[in-house]
């Protein structure tokens, strides 16, 4: 089982490496598509149904969606240099540099959180369910419905459902006013 | 262990991104390949070994479930994340049509 | 915006109606199988943006207003709150409680709100997620016009 999800995530991450490499803008999208649907199957090997139908519905549209605005702009890439010529004296570029060197900082930075918590965390398939026994043990009975986690995500937590609905609202009224869209009367 | 190390380098790939790159539309992509790293490092702290799909069957009342508390959490933040990516795009599209360009060092009409 | 081949348009008159209905099933067998309203109401709204996308933007103007699925989505979040405060009216004095009866675990009609929840939510991400696609795609062009 691990060894089949690191080759997954092994194809993962050189699809997100290339697509931040791309020139061109149409190229980095399908990299990035090759990491939503990698995930799809990942979800399906850790026996989550539920959420590999959202992922990979909602990653469809988000692909149709970023390729139309491109294709209706620009599709090239600006290039980064990597030496400055002054004067036929070539030097290197220090925004290079500094760009690398602030990755370093945070990625050096992460890692020793990252060493910190992976201590804490059972090994990959051991998990014990300490908070989650009370809610497998009495969610059929309580609530009545077949699907666990439909009855967590509307039962017993309909407050993070009731946020989410929210945000959704709010993100259409947020785009319908930045792109000032008036309605017409036909 | 491995696993959690390849996720930690997913969302490492995707930090690079944002940081880095000039283009409006290469931070968005960063931005969606952290949130991908995300989702796949809490599915993945929920599951045990022989478990399975947690739905509720006629004669299997004591069976070994996967944890569903992580896969709720998991299925609420896809959806934002589909609303961010949106209002991203749509902030992109109001930058192309006053600027001619997606370089985010040349917008700076506030200057000089 | 135009259309497709004639191709793609025999292929869409066939396709469209087993996607929306495939949807609804998702979207009320809920509480038995996987999926729920989430995923439900994202392949209704994938069935839309196909029927706009090989038609082109001709077939939105067979009504007469055009933002009728922002109206669409507005009711349909009001809808759910209005199942979430009624339970604090009738029943018990505690807001969002689950207070139909619940049946038998597995049969259609059973798991108290549940059900209506999901219809409520499904209706909300089909219409709010194809007005973000409306908005970006196709009012896009018709303002810079």
């Amino acid at each position: 089982m691990e060894i089949i999800l690191s080759v997954i995530l092994g194809f993962m991450i050189i699809g997100a490496i290339f697509a931040l490499n791309a020139k061109d803008l149409l190229s980095a999208l399908i990299s990035c598509g090759v990491v939503g649907y990698g995930l799809v199957i990942c979800f399906l090997l850790l026996k989550a149904p539920d959420l590999a139908i959202v992922q990979i519905v909602v990653e469809t549209i988000t692909l149709i969606i970023m390729v139309a605005v491109v294709l209706n702009s620009t599709r090239e890439e600006l290039k980064e240099k990597t030496q400055i010529k002054v004067n036929d004296i070539s030097y290197i570029n220090t925004r290079y540099i500094i760009n690398i060197a602030v990755v370093l900082v945070f990625a050096v930075l992460l890692l020793y959180f990252f060493a910190q918590a992976i201590d804490i965390l059972d090994p990959f398939g051991w998990h014990k369910t300490r908070m989650s026994t009370a809610y497998i043990l009495d969610a059929a009975a309580k609530t009545g419905s077949a699907n666990l986690v439909t009855g967590v995500v509307f039962d017993f937590r309909g407050y993070d459902t009731l946020g989410e609905a929210t945000i959704l609202f709010t993100a259409v009224i947020g785009i319908l006013t930045i792109l000032r869209i008036k309605s017409k009367k036909v | 262990m491995i696993v959690y190390v390849l996720c930690f380098i997913l969302f490492l790939t995707g930090l690079y991104g944002v940081l880095t790159k000039r283009n409006i539309i290469k931070i968005v992509i960063g931005l969606s390949i952290m949130e991908f790293s995300l989702f796949l490092f809490l599915s993945l702290i929920g599951y045990i070994n022989q478990g399975i799909a947690p739905i509720v069957v006629d004669g299997m009342e004591k069976a070994r479930y996967v944890d569903p508390l992580p896969q709720a959490m998991v299925l609420t933040a896809i959806v934002i994340g589909l609303a961010t990516n949106a209002m991203l795009l749509a902030i992109a599209i109001r930058i192309y049509r006053k600027y001619g360009t997606f370089d985010v060092r040349k917008i700076n009409s506030l200057k000089g | 915006m135009k259309g497709m081949t004639s191709i793609v348009k025999t292929v869409t008159r066939i396709v469209v109606g087993v996607i929306f209905i495939y949807g609804i099933y998702i979207i009320v067998h809920g509480h038995l199988t996987p999926g729920g309203g989430f995923a439900g109401g994202a392949i209704i709204s994938g069935a839309l943006i196909l029927l706009v996308l090989s038609f082109g933007s001709d077939i939105l103007k067979l009504k007469g207003r055009e933002e009728g699925s922002s109206i669409t989505e507005s009711i349909a979040i009001l809808i759910f709150l209005v199942l979430a405060a009624a339970a604090f009216l009738l029943g018990t004095k505690i807001f969002f409680n689950n207070f139909l009866p619940k049946g038998k675990v597995g049969e259609l009609i059973s798991a108290g709100v549940i059900p209506l929840y999901n219809i409520a939510v499904g209706v909300e991400v089909a219409a709010a997620i194809f007005t973000i696609f409306l908005a970006l795609i196709i009012y896009k062009e018709e303002v810079s016009k």
